[in-house]
């Protein structure tokens, strides 16, 4: 059996072979001056070479797609041994090659039919983000489908308790997993709105070009750190300090990770994600409105806080929603600060457990793909995934209504 | 005069004035300490990791003359345990240039060879089978300390500990400083951790990034390789030749929306598309390079249409002018003058990726992988082989119970960091350079 780079190799070196040829061949009928070609030589090698290139790859790469499907349901549609195929895709490159050189004339509109190729090749490239989308929604959707024939959805929507047990006989409720997702997304958005908001209002209001420059460049440099850099500060540093000088003295709790270290740690994160949706939001509030408050004898602060403030904010309701979405999408934050058991406590002090934590923590290690323990993960990411969505798009038309207001 | 009575001078402030003023002063100092709060958090988090990371670069070495002979050499290497057989070449050579100084004082002759890592009798035997010649003449060897001690000299391990950690005895702790005060153990730049790959639970000393820093170039190869093109190809046709349709309209919030899904559901997709149903290899840069492919495209397309976006009509219509297709006029015109912002939205796109971790822990990555991996082998094929990359191998650290661990976790966040500002300067330099207003 031959190896797969090898039709490959073949198939790219046919292609290279057939833009040289074409241009010469191009030129010839030409008698050797290009400008009494309608399109240049190099079109003519491109159209080739397209022609040789793609139709063996797309067919390619839809052969092994179809083969895939389909060996999923038994039918094996990719032979023992692949030689007999690879000699077909290289015929066809070999046929693609011909018939691209047979129209090679000092009439054919080479660049037309070449462009036609890149044009295709633009549209497959955008159509990218809707394959994402389906396979997003198609891996989740068949596995959660399994998932619920196995396990009963009312038990996993409406109960209480989550117990995996890979022995079999768990309860998989999802309410507690919500409850601490919620928890912790709240208290990060306590900490970060006002903060970000403030920051907002300063810098655009307030802040002098020099203090701008200094201030800004340092917030989004919180934005640009990973979240696994937050997650190592929250387990080392900050879920230590929560515990000695807070819980403990309080007497709420003995854990270093918490609802309260994760919330925090994720609120630092969301910091510059509010200030700069919400910067733009309240640059966009027309000068008028400003001056018009000023004008009449408002303060700067009054101004913002009854002008500037009101007039942005379904957009900044739009950023906070946003950052909501992040802080219920975030994943190693909560890993290392919040903890992993499961509960439903009003104790901010104490560790709970997110709808991430638990699909890293089901998905990671040896898995079953046939046991409700591991398939649990694909509803909670399906969960996850409808969740955030329905955020992003609401605040997503927010946003946009809020800006052709004042366009 | 009721009127000059409620209002007051001008010059002279009333209640109300003062009020008002005091609430706009006020108001500027919530703003002030919202951004000062915001700045302190940021200096916290760099303290935190680079004061708990900085020391996971210097390591303690323990350096002292061995002997071995050829004979020796074929003894070890026919027996069972061959590093088994060299470390008790070691132990014999410690022992001895320990009673020879006088260095050896109480402390119990089994616990002394305590102080050297565990990785010590590989790593000599590495040095042997790399330098035959060495064999029958005596050399000085520099070997990893024992995590513990170097522990001792970065302040994590006290004497009180010691007594009771079973890993580590005072004795040793003692026998230790006198060794630092001989000369025999030294601190040095620990190169190792940049180059050696993970090690066991026990052996914090020895574990390296060598491998986690191999798996994280070779996916954003596979990154810069895909999303790149496929990236710029899809901002041009949406921004310059598709028309507004219904299916423009939903690749266009398709896209939007991607950028805000959660990373982890792209660890799902990944399981369940690139490793379920398509059969790639499990914790493969291949599959970790596809899974970030997809999720930084819909940052490229957002930055690479800004950047198509600023470049003026006139441009095209010049080209379009002199007899240019469509496509030649963004090309040959269009894309050269967009190429600096589309490089830098890419290459803050890539650094995005690389700090990534969640979506990767989904798809095998966390495996402890002690070979490098390959970047193409016959059977695995290209990036097939099993690795791990930066950011995992810092949450894979942050799992042990050795607290010499955290120090590594950190020390990996800093070179992380490192490269992650190197990648953003080199953003900024280009954008510096290549901006243009038109």
């Amino acid at each position: 059996m031959l190896p797969l780079y090898v039709p490959i190799a073949a198939i790219v070196a046919l292609t290279l072979w057939s833009h040289v040829r074409a241009r010469a061949k191009a030129l010839r009928a030409a008698g050797g001056d290009s400008r009494l070609l309608t399109s240049l030589p190099h079109q003519h090698g491109l159209n080739v070479g397209f022609a040789t290139l793609l139709p063996p790859m797309a067919l390619a790469g839809v052969w092994a797609l179809l083969a895939k499907i389909a060996s999923g349901y038994g039918v094996a549609l990719m032979p023992q041994n692949m030689t007999p195929v690879y000699i077909f895709l290289i015929a066809l490159a070999v046929l693609g090659h011909w018939w691209g050189l047979s129209r090679v004339s000092q009439t054919y509109r080479a660049r037309n039919a070449s462009e036609r190729w890149i044009m295709g090749l633009l549209v497959f490239a955008s159509s990218i983000a809707i394959l994402t989308t389906v396979g997003i929604v198609l891996s989740m959707v068949s596995e959660t489908a399994n998932f619920f024939s196995q396990y009963d959805w009312r038990d996993f929507f409406f109960s209480t308790t989550w117990s995996p047990n890979f022995r079999g006989n768990s309860d998989l409720g999802i309410l507690p997993l919500i409850w601490g997702t919620l928890y912790v997304s709240f208290i990060a958005l306590v900490f970060a709105v006002p903060i970000g908001l403030f920051a907002a209002v300063y810098l655009s209001e307030y802040a002098s070009p020099r203090m701008r420059s200094v201030a800004k460049p340092m917030i989004e440099v919180l934005a640009g750190i990973p979240t696994i850099v937050y997650g190592l500060f929250a387990l080392v540093t900050v879920g230590p300090i929560l515990r000695d000088y807070f819980a403990a003295p309080m007497g709420l709790g003995q854990s270093a990770s918490s609802v309260m270290t994760a919330g925090v740690v994720m609120g630092i994160m969301l910091i510059p994600f509010v200030s700069s949706l919400s910067d733009d939001i309240i640059n966009a509030v027309p000068q008028s409105l400003r001056d018009g408050s000023l004008g009449l004898g408002a303060t700067k602060s009054e101004t913002i806080r009854q002008v500037v403030v009101p007039a942005a904010l379904p957009g900044i309701v739009g950023a906070v929603l946003l950052a909501a979405s992040r802080a219920i999408g975030e994943t190693m934050i909560v890993v290392l600060g919040a903890g992993a058991a499961a509960r439903l406590s009003l104790n901010p002090f104490e560790a709970m457990t997110t709808v991430t934590v638990k699909i890293v923590s089901q998905l990671t290690g040896d898995t079953d793909f046939a046991s409700p323990e591991t398939l649990v993960a694909f509803a909670l990411g399906l969960t996850l995934f409808v969740i955030t969505l329905g955020l992003n798009v609401v605040a997503l038309i927010i946003v946009r209504k809020y800006r052709e207001q004042y366009e | 005069m009721s009127i000059a009575k409620k209002h007051g001078s001008l010059l002279q402030l009333d209640a109300r004035t003062k009020k008002r003023n005091a609430a706009e002063r006020r108001f500027r100092a919530y703003g002030l300490s919202a951004i000062c709060v915001a700045c302190a958090a940021l200096l916290m988090l760099l303290t935190s990791i680079i004061g708990n990371g900085a020391s996971a670069f210097r390591q303690t070495f323990i350096s002292f003359p061995v002997t071995i002979d050829a004979a020796e050499v074929a003894a070890a290497e026919s027996a069972l345990l061959k590093t088994g057989a060299y470390n008790t070449i070691l132990e014999t050579s410690l022992l001895e240039y320990l009673t020879e100084n006088d260095l050896l004082a109480d402390t119990p002759v089994d616990e002394a060879f305590g102080l050297v890592s565990g990785e010590a009798g590989s790593t000599f035997r590495q040095f042997i089978l790399a330098n035959p010649d060495a064999a029958g003449t005596t050399f000085q060897l520099d070997l990893l300390a024992n995590g513990r001690i170097d522990g001792y000299f970065k302040g994590r391990v006290t004497a009180d500990a010691a007594l009771l950690d079973k890993n580590v005895s005072p004795a040793q702790l003692q026998l230790a400083d006198r060794l630092a005060e001989h000369g025999t153990l030294v601190r040095k730049f620990n190169w190792s951790f940049f180059t050696n790959p993970d090690a066991s639970d026990q052996r914090p000393e020895a574990a390296g990034l060598g491998v986690a820093i191999l798996g994280s170039i070779y996916m954003m190869l596979v990154v810069l390789f895909l999303a790149l093109p496929i990236g710029v190809a899809a901002s041009i046709y949406l921004e310059e030749f598709a028309r507004k349709s219904w299916i423009t309209d939903v690749i266009e919030v398709n896209i939007a929306n991607l950028a805000a899904v959660p990373s982890i559901v792209y660890g799902i997709l990944g399981l369940a598309i690139f490793i379920n149903f398509a059969e790639f290899n499990q914790s493969s840069p291949l599959v970790g390079g596809l899974v970030l492919t997809l999720m930084t495209l819909p940052t490229i397309i957002i930055s690479t249409r800004a950047s198509l976006k600023s470049i003026p009509p006139s441009i095209r219509d010049a080209a379009l002018g002199v007899g240019a297709s469509k496509m030649q006029s963004v090309f040959h015109h269009v894309l050269p003058l967009a190429a600096p912002g589309i490089l830098t939205g890419t290459i803050i796109g890539l650094a995005q990726a690389l700090g990534e971790t969640a979506p990767l822990l989904l798809i095998g990555m966390v495996a402890f992988v002690r070979e490098y991996p390959a970047a193409w082998t016959p059977e695995a094929g290209l990036f097939g082989e099993a690795s791990t990359a930066l950011p995992v191998q810092v949450y894979n650290w942050t799992q042990r119970s050795d607290p010499a661990f955290v120090e590594r976790a950190s020390g990996a966040i800093i070179t992380l960091l490192v490269f992650l500002l190197i990648m953003n300067a080199v953003a900024i330099y280009l954008r510096k350079k290549f901006e243009r207003r038109w």
